[in-house]
């Protein structure tokens, strides 16, 4: 029991994730100022944001459901945690796992999204209502080409379990060169599901202010923006678990540094990927989506059934 | 033709580059010399045609005559200034410069009233402004643009 | 027909991180797609034309700066042009070219600002924060040529103030030589970054029948391939020796006038290193008089936004009698209704950054009041109609028969 509250508080759970994800966090701020040629934050800026909102004052709209609008940022702070424990970090084998957690994993990273769309839906504010609606709609777009790239290694492997892929394709690492296809989807989706240019059409700051956080301020507030920087670590993790089963033979210390550079080269292409855009019009985002990002999906999934057939 | 990420190279060439952006503050910029600062007087050279008060569109400048000679003290509000130094160019006797004085924020209202005390009078003690000290604010040397 | 309950109304400013100037647009959504726009202003009202009455010339000369804080050496010259007219003085070459020089550079800055703002916009702020530092170059230069980065105090009536030397003038070339290179490179961009063109391109059409219909001006008029430029219209400073070419571009749409701009600049350069190299000799300015003899003009400047026309009347005073200033945001922001019919939500910012708006410079205020000093009077259209007839009537003309015979005709 005691050691079960210690993994939810303090490691893995909230304490460490939110301690990585504002170190990622500012990994991300600093690289993406120094490809726009500026200076970028100091190392503490993400630790003094953190700081600063959660001394502030909440503040509720009279408008809006003040107990939807309370539950939603704990909701997404949550769910992405609870995520991380069925994810391999540094060794082959996650906190926790059984049969088909993969699944349960990407279900647990829609949760996220779903509550940021409950919490612009219950802000009742214009800008919240269309920054909410957008979040949605862009769901519907990258969430089905993130489950088949993140289910076809799985093919591969034979199992649906995070564990039990990532034991395999570590025994078997040429074949992980199969899946660059997927790998290229799932840093795209990635970047939908963390609402980043190009795709942060739901919190677009030109057209609806700060979209579905229009209302939110405070330490509510600073629970979203946690649970945003602990849904990119997992996400990260998500996708070297997947995609980059290297090096989990080498124990904690050494397989701890690897997971770390793992998730440092995920959030370097994605740190690229946002400053070499422009941001998309939804139509656009949800077009771009289907027209390219799903197929290419599809043809992921194709590659892995052909495989397993010579591979079994 | 089109592709995305056509700044790409570019991008990456500069992650290695030292930032554009200055930290200002810490590191002092540099004007050019004939940058538009707060204006210094010279009272040696006022005469009191007074002109410049005439065209300052923001009337800043206040010039009083000290004691019965002929000696020029000049105020100035330097929150009303905008700085165009049409003063320095309606001064006939260039008793009115330029400087490259620009960070000239103040605390309070009162400091940014500057006084530029005649020589011959001592030095008024209360309205001290911290902009740059009454004593020496006569004998300010010019700036290099004359 | 679209469902009314379905009808979203969300207020685009006054207070918006779009717009950097108070302005409400409040756009009415069916889903992200737009139904209807309507367009308030008057929050940055600041009295400008009636200030300009109780100061002298020369004073209004900084005031006028003061307009705009990024065409801040058109509206001082089209005000000075003006005073310039109305008293009869004839500027220097010297004067005319150094004026040019310093509106070039001016329209340099204004178009890398306008392309930093645009990404900014479309949530590009890696080409916003590239634009801007490239700008710094031409800041640096005006500032070093002026002694200030934005209200530059380039004129005095009947010339320049600021005269170039030669390390000046080598400096100048040297940064447009930077200049150039990155325009091309962002020309560049433009051209192919997919993300940039899909977000640029059919969003904010007008056709050229709407813009000449609209009255729009500058480069917004120009991208819909209306080829009018008061620089080569109606010269005035150095531009009548100067050659140069008005860019046109027939795309109609944001993307056009994101070319338009950019090759403008391509354009500056050149006006730039033409005016360096033929610099006549002799004075920079004429001796002006305090008292302005009484008389009224008009003049034209095509500043980075567009058009500027002042107007004003001189008493034979110190001080203007009446100040006029029509800023082109005026007329272009008439079009923006237009443009951004059947766009969508996102589309919004953009469009209207796209005119390259200035607000405050727009803003002024009309009253009708008695010659007594009575009660403010606004007039309807019919009552304006009315007035209008009676006031002819009154001067010896009467259209009553014309109308009748008029209407007989038409049936």
């Amino acid at each position: 029991m005691a050691a079960s509250i210690i993994e939810m508080i303090v490691f893995p759970g909230f304490v460490f994730l939110g301690v990585l994800g504002m170190i990622f966090e500012y990994v991300d701020r600093i690289l993406y100022a120094r490809l726009q040629n500026r200076k970028g934050p100091p190392w503490f800026q993400p630790f003094a944001d953190f700081i600063k909102l959660a001394a502030k004052e909440d503040i509720v709209p009279r408008e809006a459901d003040s107990v939807m609008f309370k539950v939603t940022p704990l909701l997404a702070a949550t769910a992405t945690v609870v995520a991380s424990f069925y994810i391999p970090l540094w060794g082959p084998a996650a906190l926790h796992s059984f049969a088909g957690d993969a699944v349960v994993v990407i279900y647990l990273l829609t949760i996220p999204t779903m509550s940021f769309f409950l919490a612009g839906w219950y802000s009742t504010s214009l800008y919240s209502t269309v920054g909410a609606v957008r979040t949605i709609t862009q769901l519907f777009a990258y969430e089905v080409p993130l489950f088949l790239v993140i289910l076809a290694p799985g093919i591969l492997a034979k199992t649906w379990s995070l564990s039990e892929m990532a034991a395999f394709y570590s025994a078997h690492p040429l074949l992980c060169l199969s899946n660059v296809v997927g790998f290229v989807v799932a840093i795209v989706a990635l970047q939908g599901k963390l609402e980043r240019i190009p795709f942060d059409i739901p919190e677009a700051e030109t057209e609806i202010v700060a979209g579905t956080f229009t209302e939110y301020s405070g330490r509510l507030l600073v629970l979203f923006r946690l649970a945003i920087s602990i849904e990119t670590v997992v996400g990260a993790a998500l996708i070297s678990a997947v995609f980059l089963p290297f090096g989990y033979g080498l124990g904690a210390a050494w397989g701890f540094v690897v997971f770390i550079v793992k998730i440092a080269f995920v959030m370097v292409i994605l740190a690229v990927f946002k400053t070499s855009v422009a941001r998309l019009r939804i139509e656009q985002m949800v077009n771009f989506c289907w027209k390219y990002v799903a197929p290419a999906a599809v043809l992921q999934l194709f590659i892995s059934l052909i495989l397993s057939a010579f591979v079994g | 033709m089109k592709k995305p990420g056509k700044m790409l190279a570019e991008l990456l060439r500069h992650v290695t580059k030292r930032p554009a952006t200055t930290q200002y503050p810490f590191k002092k910029i540099d004007v050019p010399a004939t940058y538009r600062g707060r204006i210094v007087f010279i009272s040696e050279n006022c005469i009191g045609c007074k002109l410049c008060m005439r065209d300052c569109p923001a009337s800043a400048i206040t010039i009083n005559k000290v004691g019965e000679e002929k000696i020029f003290e000049a105020v100035f509000d330097l929150d009303k200034c905008i700085y165009c130094a049409q003063c320095v160019l309606s001064c006939n006797k260039k008793a009115l410069m330029t400087s490259t004085d620009f960070e000239l924020a103040q605390i309070t209202r009162k400091n940014l009233r500057m006084v530029y005390d005649a020589k011959p009078k001592p030095p008024a003690p209360p309205k001290e402004p911290v902009v740059a000290p009454p004593a020496d604010a006569g004998a300010a040397p010019a700036s290099p643009q004359a | 027909m679209v469902n009314p309950e379905k009808i979203v109304k969300i207020p685009i400013g006054p207070q918006h991180p779009a717009l950097k100037e108070p302005a409400c647009f409040t756009v009415s959504l069916n889903g992200e797609k737009l139904v209807d726009l309507d367009l308030r202003l008057g929050y940055n009202h600041r009295g400008v034309e009636k200030a300009a009455e109780g100061r002298t010339y020369t004073q209004n000369m900084y005031l006028f700066e003061r307009v705009c804080g990024i065409c801040s050496h058109s509206h001082a010259t089209c005000f000075i042009q003006c005073v310039e007219e109305v008293a009869g003085l004839e500027v220097p070459p010297r004067g005319r070219f150094l004026r040019t020089l310093i509106g070039e550079l001016e329209r340099i800055h204004s178009h890398f600002l306008w392309l930093g703002v645009a990404a900014h916009e479309i949530g590009f702020d890696t080409l916003l924060m590239y634009s801007w530092r490239d700008r710094e170059v031409v800041m640096d230069l005006l500032a070093m040529l002026t002694g200030n980065r934005v209200n530059y105090a380039a004129n005095v009536i009947g010339g320049a103030k600021h005269d170039v030397t030669d390390e000046q003038k080598a400096a100048i070339l040297k940064a447009v030589d930077t200049l150039e290179e990155r325009t091309k490179y962002y020309i560049e961009v433009a051209s192919e970054e997919t993300t940039l063109i899909a977000r640029l391109s059919n969003v904010g059409r007008i056709s050229l029948e709407d813009v000449k219909r609209l009255g729009t001006v500058g480069p917004t008029a120009r991208a819909s391939g209306l080829s009018q430029d008061a620089r080569r219209d109606d010269p005035y400073a150095a531009y009548k020796e100067v050659p140069f070419s008005v860019i046109t571009d027939t795309h109609c749409d944001v993307y056009g006038r994101t070319l338009v701009r950019v090759g403008e600049l391509m354009e500056s350069y050149k006006i730039i290193r033409y005016v360096l190299q033929n610099l006549p000799d002799g004075p920079i300015a004429a001796k002006a008089p305090r008292k302005i003899p009484a008389g009224e003009a008009v003049s034209r400047y095509e500043a980075p936004r567009g058009e500027d026309v002042h107007y004003v009347r001189g008493n034979g005073t110190e001080k203007p009698e009446r100040v006029r200033v029509r800023a082109p945001t005026m007329v272009n922001l008439l079009s923006v209704p237009k443009m951004l019919e059947g766009n969508n939500l996102a589309d919004v910012p953009i469009t209207v950054a796209a005119i390259d708006p200035c607000f405050s410079c727009t803003d002024r205020a009309i009253r009708v009041a008695d010659a007594d000093g009575g009660n403010a009077q606004v007039f309807s259209w019919e009552e304006s109609r009315r007035f209008g007839i009676d006031w002819y009537r009154k001067n010896g003309v009467d259209f009553t028969d014309v109308n009748k015979r008029l209407a007989q005709r038409l049936k």
